[in-house]
Order: C-alpha cells, then structure tokens, then sequence
C-alpha cells in the first residue's frame, strides 16, 4: 500500500465536487417549493452538511467502515476517526485512509438531504433533526457496512451485489424512506385541492447543473483512483444523464409542452440510475439505462400526483427510489468484466445470477429502509411532533420555524 | 368632473398602453403589478409531468386620474392598445374622484391634473 498523487489528487477534488452537490440539492429542490417555504427547504438540506460531518466523524464512519461485526455493522474501532489517518487501508490502498473518510462522509452527507424532499413545507424542524441522526444511524451506516464496509453481506465479501457509487447505498435508501417519512407526515394542507406550483424554476435548473457536475466526482471519485475506470465512469454517467434528460424530454412533449423543469429533473434521474453501474456498465449500456430511467420514473410520478395517492412532495421516491431500483437491476444486467475486471457480467453478458443478487440487495435494502424509517418517524411523531401547526403551516416555514423571509 | 381610470391589462401590453397614452397627451400615471383572474378562470401551465393549474395570473392595473371630457378618449386607446381578442385582455373600471391636490404647490382640482403639454394644453 502506497500512496499515489494523481489518485490522491483527483480524490481531493471529488470529495469537493460531491460536496457541493449538497447545496446544489438546496436550490434543485428549493426552486420547487413555494416562496414561504424556500429558505426552509434550502436548510433542510444545507445543514445536513454540518450535522452529519460531526456524527460521520464522531462515529458514523466507523459504524460504516470499521472493522466487521457480523456482516452487519463496523466496530466503534475508529471513533473520533481514531486510526484513520495519512497512511492507506485496505479499502482504498493509493491513498490517504483519512481522505477515503472524507469522501465517503459527503455521501453520508447528501444522502439523507436526498429524502427531505418528500416533507417540505410541513416538517418540524427540530423533529427533523433527531430524525436525521437517527436515520444516518440506523439505516445509512449499517446499509453502507453491508454494501461496502470490509465484511458487508451484501457486497464483494458477502452476496457479491454491485453498488459503485451507491444506487443501493444512497438512491434506494432515501428514495424508499421518503415515501415511508411522507406516508408518516401526510399531506401538506390543501394537497389535491391547490397547486402547488414552483416559486423559482431556475433555481432548480441551477441545481440541477451543479448537481451533475458533481456526479462526476460522485461516480468518477468512487473508482478511487485517478484512471480508466475513472474515466469510464465520468462516461457513463454524463451519457446516462444526458439519454435521460432527451428522454424525459420526449415523453412530457407528448403530454403538454416539453417542460424545462421536466428536462432537468429527468437528467438527475438519469444520474441515478447509472450510479450503480458508472463503473461496471459501457457507454452504450449508460444510454440504455438513462433512456429507461425517464419514462419510469416519469410515469410513475403521473400515476402518484395523478390519484393523490401520497404527498410525496418532490417527487424523491419516484425519482431516487425508483431510479436506483432500475439502476440496481440494469446493473445486474449491463455490467461486463471488460469494463471491470473487479466487477462481474450481468445477465446480457451471459451471467444471469447476477441480476438476481441485484434484485434481492435491492429488496433486501427498500424493506429495511421503508420500515425502519416508518417506525423512527411514528415513534417521533408520538414523542415530540414530525409536523408544525396548521397556522405554522399556512404562514410557512420560513417565518414560523426561521423567523426569516427569503425576499423583502 | 374628475374620473380615475383603473385598467387591469397583460403584463405584457403594458408598453403598447404607454405608448397610446402618450400619443394622445395623458402624461401621469401609475401602475401596480397585480394577481388575479376573469372569466378566463386560470392558465394551465407545464409541469415535471403534464400540467398544473395556476389560478392567480399576474397582470397590471394601469391608474389615470383625469377630467371627463378626455375620458371616452382616453378609454378608447387603452382598449385598442390593450386588446389581443383572447380571453385575459382585461378590464376597465371607472370611478368618480372627490377632489385631487398636488402635493408641490398645493393646486386643486383641473389645475393639480394639468401637465406642460398634455391632452388639454397641446
């Protein structure tokens, strides 16, 4: 194990480029919401970076990345990052131990920023919290152990499950608990009655830039190493992006005009659902994968918003859930050794059990999160309130939970 | 006898106005960006997935303070300068006015309404 510059380098750069995909979270779902609630939405998110960099370091990395215990979780060997320092591990062996922390602590970062948009502009703030630390506690940490910590059962030491950059990690995990937290909270008031259109639309497409300049550090950064398989990731992810974003395209044409907020919404479908398989896949087999992306998650976001069936606010469920279940599947059925000689074929490259491992990961990790997050949110429910008042509700968030108006 | 008009046009039509009230000499005015609806009753708009009604559409309410004598005029080139023939062109409203003062000079009446070059003095 020896440390190499140019790996070291472009993991530096990654972790900032993954970094900012958090605040640019803010504004992608910012734009969204309406102007009473804008300053609340972009926090939900924003102090997600603060938060969980104090618990990753505290104990959150080690309960991700420690030493196994029972497949399940990481010992609490690397609290306070104890140990974790210049010199490698096993886990990345070209570069710092303490920078792997680090990148890996931006993606518990945006992950749970990821499921604030199912509750917008009705969520109790400090309620919000505790479910935060909670959630990255109970579900982020131990799904990163089982899926890439040393020992994990369902990655490379246990079932043998793909998981690049986190479809499974991130994507499923907050896409399913953003549809258990808003069955939780319920509708916001009026849902089905009013419209609640967008405040800023360009906000949201400022996000959405930003978000997928990110995805390369996000995809790119997780071959840890500055190489081809870098490469092949930041391939796969700008052309799945780009099929999905064309695509989502197409289909809105056929409903209504083809809207800007729908194009760019589909780019960060596409985004995730290549993120599993950004190091696994081809070019071709990313363009596949982000062409199928679009219609899923767009139909199913008509099917829910059409019946009311769950406030699911921004759409996180349809767009993470279901982008990273898709993603998590076609890696099952796009991935080629000739593109990783560390991964395995899929079902097109004549291996059909892996779609299978994909598919009971998957399932494996959409009940754990589904339930667990239900029960966390029910249980804080009874015990200090998930919602705020009515009257805090229609006044909005900004003024009842900030005490801040966004534009004088 | 002193009218105020109160026209709610397109935001967009808003320059086409100007420009007609200009032309026939109505120097001052003021406007307010507003939000409302008609018989038009709203706006479908498109979504991340189809459409979304909007109710409340933004439009501007044009206000002149005038003499009556200029009125039906003055209605005539807000009406012409404002209409495309689709519904959401607007509506004009027209109420009587007490008493206008000018604030510089104290002037009332005619004399507060009066400009340098306006409908009445060109």
């Amino acid at each position: 194990m020896q440390i190499d510059s140019g790996d070291t380098t472009w993991i530096l750069v990654s972790t900032a480029l993954v970094l900012v995909m958090t605040p640019a979270l803010a504004f992608f779902y910012g734009g969204m919401v309406r102007k009473k609630n804008i300053l609340s939405t972009l926090n939900l998110s924003f102090i997600m970076i603060c938060l969980i960099s104090l618990q990753w370091v505290i104990y959150g990395y080690s309960l991700a990345f420690g030493p196994d215990i029972g497949g399940l979780v990481g010992s609490l060997e690397f609290l306070g990052f104890n140990g974790v320092g210049a010199e490698p591990a096993a886990i990345a062996p070209t570069i710092p131990h303490m920078l792997f922390a680090a990148f890996q602590m931006m993606f518990a970062i945006i992950t749970p920023a990821l499921i604030t948009g199912a509750f917008v502009e009705r969520v109790r703030f400090k309620t919000f919290l505790v479910f935060s630390l909670l959630w990255a506690t109970l579900i982020y940490d131990p799904v990163a152990h089982w899926v890439w910590g040393p020992g994990g059962i369902l990655g490379a030491d246990g079932l043998g499950a793909l998981d690049f950059a986190g479809g499974t990690v991130v994507h499923i995990t907050a896409g399913f608990s953003a549809l258990a937290f808003a069955l939780a909270i319920g509708p916001r008031k009026g849902f089905g009655n009013v419209s609640f259109g967008p405040n800023n639309i360009p906000f949201t497409v400022l996000g959405a830039g930003l978000l997928w300049m990110g995805w390369f550090g996000f995809n790119g950064g997780s071959a840890l190493a500055a190489d081809g398989l870098a490469a092949n990731a930041l391939v796969t992810t700008n052309t799945a992006a780009a099929a999905a974003g064309f695509m989502w395209m197409l289909v809105s044409w056929l409903d209504n005009k083809p809207s800007v907020l729908g194009i760019v919404t589909g780019a960060v479908v596409g985004l995730v659902a290549v993120t599993p398989g950004a190091g696994f896949v081809t070019p071709l087999g990313a363009l596949v994968i982000g062409a199928v992306a679009a219609p899923i998650s767009y139909y199913a976001i008509k099917f829910i918003k059409g019946r009311n069936l769950v406030d699911e606010s921004l759409d996180v469920f349809a767009c993470h859930g279901l982008g990273g279940f898709w993603g998590a599947l076609a890696t099952g059925l796009f991935a080629t050794t000739a593109v990783n000689a560390g991964g395995a074929n899929g079902l097109f490259y004549g291996n059909p059990g892996q779609f299978f491992t994909q598919l009971g990961a998957s399932l494996v990790v959409i009940v754990f999160s589904f339930v667990v997050t239900y029960v966390v949110a029910k249980l804080l429910d009874a015990v200090m309130g998930i919602r705020v008042s009515k009257n805090a509700e229609v006044a909005g968030l900004d003024i009842s939970e900030h005490a801040e108006r966004a534009y004088s | 006898m002193t009218k105020k008009i109160e026209a709610i046009i397109r935001e967009e039509k808003l320059d086409d106005v100007k420009a007609a009230l200009q032309a026939i000499g109505i120097v001052g005015m003021n406007v307010v960006e507003i939000h409302g609806h008609g018989r038009q009753g709203g706006l479908s708009l498109a979504g991340r997935t189809g459409t979304y009604k909007v109710d409340m559409l933004p439009k501007i309410q044009v206000n002149i303070v005038l003499s009556d004598h200029n009125l039906e005029k003055t209605i005539e080139a807000i009406r012409e300068s404002a209409v495309t023939g689709e519904q959401g062109d607007g509506v004009i409203f027209i109420y009587p006015v007490d008493e206008v003062i000018r604030v510089r000079t104290g002037e009332r009446g005619k004399e507060a309404l009066m400009y340098e070059g306006d409908i009445d003095t060109r």
